[in-house]
């Protein structure tokens, strides 16, 4: 199976561990990963914060470049970049956007790709055939699956799974045999993108996600967003710091968790390359 | 007994002029203040005014203290407030209308030039490189942060995580940048145009 692959700026950059990860567990799972040709960052927090227009005009760029490439579906791992190629697609269909958008990025936008996150790839490959392929079942993990807040919202935006109670990414990780806890930080916010600029907020935030999923009884966390990793991993440290806590909570990429479970080693998934690892 | 309740009524103003015409598509017109965004903000405490109070500023007509508020900017776009809305108010739409509008007038609050000085090093390095070169957009943030508000210290904090990061291979002195930049600057001038009216 080829789709097409929109990286976005954080897995050519300091999330590179989550592309490696990716890599490794779809390939072993005969999905090969088209990168869209010359693409461009989505814009992120700062364009829909300053640039409304823009915020749209940055993923119709992408769109077009990957209806360009032919790409019908295109997976993107960022939750803030899928949402807003999603946002775009919706301002396309709904506003009559396309021709003014087509116009500003200097492309041909038909706005009909579909957007993919990496549960729905997993879905889309099969849970039943990802079960039967699994080689070394990870019994001894319980996992907090952790949405955060662009996987599931704005609802009507993303249309993906319940956005107060998700249950996809549970779903995924069974298939690799291990256990997952219920547990009522799933869909709260990590304080994504203030992890410089406001610090306070991240460690605030970090606290009473990997307290709460401690608290439920997970020995790990499993996200699907580059910036939850960081919160949640890089920081984990100054969070023990700041609250005096001794949390030590390996934080999974969900690729991370099945690669493992279809026996790739850790060093292949780049494990050994996050903050917090297995003692 | 009928006009006592007309004249209690609040009436439906258009909002200030000098508010985005897509404010209207948030339909915060139509906030009864049951204040469910703000329990459901997960940065509500830290706000000088919550989500619910600015909904009703702007429909008091009185947007120039929600824009001067530092709640704008502690806001981190989690989409909680929007999707629970029970009046289908596009809160989180509304915040990022008051943020582009509080800088385009200059009323955006000082206390907050770290998180604005973010956004626009954010900005100006994907116009430069297409991409995000993190690298370079970590020291032109701080040197902005220390120059504007005499903060010396943020250019040396997170100083220890460079040598992790370049232990994990998690750090690039030279990102890839886009080829076609071109273009990048380009789609940046026309959404920069004033609209048409």
């Amino acid at each position: 199976m080829n789709i097409g692959y929109y990286p976005g700026c954080a897995l050519h950059g300091s999330s590179n561990d989550y592309e490696q990860s990716l890599r490794a567990c779809l390939g072993m799972l005969d999905v090969e990963l088209q990168e869209v040709k010359d693409w461009i960052c989505c814009g992120a927090t700062a364009a829909h914060s300053f640039n409304h227009k823009l915020s749209l005009a940055l993923p119709a760029r992408n769109l077009a470049l990957a209806e360009r490439d032919g790409h019908k579906q295109l997976f993107a791992p960022c939750p803030l970049c899928s949402m807003q190629l999603l946002k775009t697609q919706k301002a396309i269909a709904g506003n009559g956007l396309r021709q003014e958008l087509s116009q500003i990025v200097e492309a041909d936008l038909r706005g009909d790709s579909q957007v993919l996150n990496l549960i729905q790839v997993f879905q889309n490959i099969g849970l039943d055939r990802l079960k039967a392929v699994v080689k070394t079942p990870l019994k001894e993990t319980v996992a907090a699956c952790y949405y955060g807040c662009l996987l599931t919202r704005p609802p009507d935006v993303v249309h993906f799974d319940d956005f107060e109670q998700p249950t996809s990414m549970e779903s995924v990780v069974a298939a690799t045999g291990a256990k997952t806890v219920a547990w009522n930080y799933k869909t709260e916010c990590c304080g994504a993108g203030m992890t410089m600029a406001n610090e306070d907020t991240v460690l605030d935030l970090a606290h009473k996600i990997l307290s709460n999923a401690a608290a439920h009884g997970a020995n790990c966390l499993v996200v699907a967003c580059p910036m939850c990793h960081v919160n949640l991993d890089m920081k984990q440290e100054a969070v023990n710091r700041r609250y005096g806590k001794n949390l030590a909570l390996v934080v999974y990429y969900l690729s991370d968790l099945v690669g493992l479970a279809l026996g790739i080693s850790a060093e292949q998934l780049g494990i050994n390359r996050h903050f917090v690892t297995k003692a | 007994m009928e006009q006592d309740l007309e004249d209690n009524v609040l009436p439906l103003r258009a909002p200030d002029s000098f508010l985005p015409a897509g404010l209207a598509q948030t339909h915060f017109q139509d906030c009864y203040q049951c204040g469910k965004c703000t329990a459901g903000c997960p940065v509500a405490a830290r706000m000088d005014l919550t989500p619910n109070q600015l909904i009703r500023l702007l429909q008091l007509d009185d947007s120039g203290t929600a824009l001067r508020s530092s709640a704008i900017w502690e806001c981190v776009s989690c989409q909680t407030c929007s999707a629970r809305c029970p009046k289908s108010v596009d809160c989180a739409g509304v915040m990022d209308m008051l943020r582009e509008s509080s800088l385009s007038l200059g009323e955006a609050a000082t206390s907050q030039h770290a998180v604005i000085a973010f956004q626009k090093a954010f900005l100006d390095n994907i116009r430069r490189n297409g991409r995000l070169a993190e690298l370079e957009l970590i020291g032109l943030y701080k040197a902005d942060v220390a120059w504007n508000t005499g903060r010396i210290g943020v250019l040396f904090k997170d100083a220890a995580l460079a040598p992790q990061l370049n232990k994990r291979k998690k750090l690039h002195l030279l990102p890839g940048k886009a080829k076609d930049r071109g273009v990048v600057d380009r789609i940046f001038a026309r959404c920069s145009e004033p609209e048409k009216k």
